[in-house]
């Protein structure tokens, strides 16, 4: 690339990109004011994100992982200030970008952070031809003013990316999804960012298309030295994209570690719940015996550990007290169980019990 | 397979006709359910597999129609039955299960009254007996208080108790088969196990036959007995899970099992298939998967394999599964 680049992973930079404290988003999801005084019915508040810390080290893959409704999303929305936080910090380089209010100290921070989104026929505007979607971010920041130079850029983004740089006469109908998905990334990384936000890159592409995009992006990581943040659901793409893994219940962490240990060794029973309940192609565990119970409605969740509805470890404690993230050296992990040392050891995904 | 086979498809080509000539979807596809089974047919967006399990079922978009090819369930000639007929066979021999549940319920009835309406239109019972049997399927597919949530609507439930209804509103006059064309694909992954595990509990207990469409090669090897692979509207593999899988025949099924990540390692690379499935417009001669295909050879780019067995599997390509005597 030749367009000038703020110090990507730059050496001497902090090692921590983006830094998340109590980041705490609610939604006022009440009825009417009329609803509310004439028929009582009471306000209403989604905590969407609920108090959450995290770090996202430079130059490396954190993920977010978690079923609908657990708040992976939002926070991903958050952190591009697409949504303004209701309380907590959100440091990204030095600047707290929940506090900004203004508009123009924002855009050069924008600039270099840029999101990638699930569906790519959503995300593109049908009636642009490819290259002025590429174009957009350049010419939206002022990064280039010459139109042969942005024709340049646009070609050399593109090439990036895997697709030609004659693409860019054509409009997205012209293209399946994954070659969309790679226009996405091709206009996200035409501002130059350090930091791309992913919230669920692979989840509208077929599994042929998924490994080409998750090859892209890891590329890309390498060549560019980004920093992600990838949202998903999916377990497997998240072993395969990250270095650190934060799984989400009901807004929030449950537990955070570096992803080969959380594989080798999951601690809370919300994480082993997932990866024993993920069917997996090479051990295929054909007499599955499915935990019931559903995630609890976000509006109404349960008090002290979230999770306690649904635990087998459950006890008093967790059903009043609400456990708090704590940091043991081997990852993070709010759950009494995993404190007061009554935790089974674990025996793989596919095994019974956790 | 021992003994008559449930269901058969032979040939089976369904086709789209538009102004520009026929769009063929679904390109002479054979397969057999036997009773009591559950086939897996798998392949990726387009490669024809909702189309097949919709023309069995009778239920094409228009203007969608079978242009050739039989199927028969039970000896019964399915494909020329009129809509009157239909409405006999569906829902009392075959039942189905769509993606997402609230295209199968209506929100305006509670799911009680559908349930017996569903029940007293395929068996001879009365309000009583209905709504007695209405509950005892609500029971038996895992809804807690089954006997109160009888008066409860569609909306009043989760995603996945709303599947699970669908699934006692399929069993209601207990099919020998069931269409499941991505019955997990909208849910959350804790429910989807519960769900896959539920249908297979469910089709043991009451002997009943399951045609599993899905993209997710995972629920697959959880749940089917056998799989068929398609790819652009045809067959490329039919086979046993475990050989499928683990022993893949052509090409295609075998670059999709590698390119599908899993939780139990991190390789630098996943094995891609390069290029994408071609429109039907745009069909290549010969083997359809032939421009995407590392083995293409000269046979592949201008004559359509046919399938051959290779026991267990049987699979249709020149270069895995070439004919006993090659035509030269």
């Amino acid at each position: 690339m030749t367009a000038p680049r703020d110090g990507i992973g730059a050496p001497g930079g902090e090692a921590v990109l983006v830094r998340l404290r109590g980041v705490t988003k609610h939604f006022d999801v009440s009825p009417p004011l009329l609803a509310r005084l004439l028929e009582g019915r009471r306000r209403q508040v989604l905590k969407a994100v609920d108090g959450l810390d995290l770090d996202v080290a430079r130059g490396r893959t954190t993920a977010l992982v978690g079923e609908s409704g657990c708040g992976k999303s939002t926070v991903a929305r958050l952190l591009v200030t697409l949504y303004r936080p209701t309380a907590g910090d959100m440091i990204f380089e030095g600047v707290d970008i929940g506090r900004l209010r203004d508009r123009r100290a924002l855009a050069p921070l924008r600039r270099r952070m840029q999101m990638i989104f699930q569906d790519p026929f959503a995300s593109l505007n049908p009636r642009w031809r490819v290259g002025r979607i590429i174009a957009e971010p350049i010419r939206a920041h002022g990064l280039l003013d010459d139109p042969a130079a942005i024709r340049r850029r646009v070609a050399e983004l593109l090439e990036h990316v895997g697709l030609r740089a004659a693409d860019a006469e054509r409009f997205p109908h012209e293209f399946s999804g994954g070659q969309r998905q790679r226009i996405s990334i091709a206009r996200g990384l035409a501002s130059s960012p350090h930091f791309l936000v992913c919230d669920e890159p692979t989840s509208a592409l077929d599994v042929s298309v998924q490994a080409q995009i998750l090859n892209l992006l890891r590329d890309l990581q390498r060549d560019l030295g980004l920093t992600y943040l990838v949202i998903s659901h999916d377990l497997a793409v998240v072993r395969f994209m990250a270095d650190t893994i934060g799984v989400m219940y009901l807004g929030r962490l449950c537990e955070v570690a570096p992803a080969d240990l959380l594989f080798a060794r999951p601690r809370h029973p919300y994480t082993r719940l997932l990866m024993e309940t993920v069917p997996d192609l090479r051990r295929p565990d054909r007499d599955r015996q499915p935990l019931a119970g559903e995630v609890p409605s976000p509006l109404d969740p349960p008090p002290g550990c979230a999770f306690h509805t649904r635990c087998p470890l459950a006890d008093d404690r967790c059903r009043q007290e609400r456990p708090g993230l704590r940091d043991d050296g081997a990852g993070q992990v709010a759950c009494h169980a995993v404190e007061e040392g009554r935790l089974p050891a674990w025996r793989g995904a596919g095994m019974p019990g956790g | 397979m021992a003994g008559q086979p449930l269901l058969t498809v032979r040939d089976l080509v369904v086709e789209f006709p538009t102004r520009r000539g026929a769009l063929r979807v679904v390109d002479g596809v054979s397969l057999d359910i036997a009773p009591g089974e559950v086939l897996g047919v798998v392949g990726e967006s387009g490669a024809g597999k909702s189309q097949t399990g919709a023309a069995i079922i009778g239920l094409l978009e228009p203007p969608g129609r079978i242009a050739g090819g039989a199927v028969h369930l039970e000896g019964q000639r399915l494909d020329t039955l009129s809509g009157e007929q239909w409405r006999r066979v569906r829902g009392r021999r075959i039942g189905a299960v769509f993606q997402d549940p609230l295209t199968s319920l209506n929100p305006l009835y509670t799911v009680g009254r559908q349930l017996t309406e569903t029940i007293r239109t395929h068996l001879d019972m009365t309000e009583a007996q209905a709504r007695a049997r209405a509950r005892a399927l609500l029971g038996e597919v895992g809804i807690p208080a089954a006997g109160e949530r009888l008066d409860a609507y569609p909306h009043q439930f989760s995603g996945g108790m709303r599947q699970r209804v669908v699934i006692a509103l399929a069993l209601c006059a207990n099919p020998r088969l069931i269409i499941a064309d991505e019955p997990t694909t909208a849910l959350d992954v804790s429910i989807q196990a519960q769900i896959t595990a539920l249908l297979k509990r469910l089709c043991r207990d009451h002997g009943t036959a399951v045609m599993l469409i899905t993209h997710d090669m995972g629920v697959i090897a959880e749940t089917a007995d056998r799989v068929a692979v398609m790819y652009a509207g045809r067959l490329v593999e039919t086979g046993p899970v475990d050989a499928v899988v683990n022993r893949p025949l052509h090409p295609y099924t075998e670059g999709l099992m590698a390119c599908i990540p899993t939780m139990h390692d991190r390789p630098p690379r996943l094995a891609q298939i390069e290029g994408a499935m071609p429109a039907p417009r745009a069909m290549p001669p010969g083997c359809a998967f032939h421009p995407r295909c590392p083995l293409a050879m000269e046979p592949c780019v201008s004559m359509r394999p046919p399938m051959v067995a290779r026991p267990p599997s049987a699979a249709a390509c020149w270069v895995r599964a070439p004919e006993p005597e090659p035509v030269s």
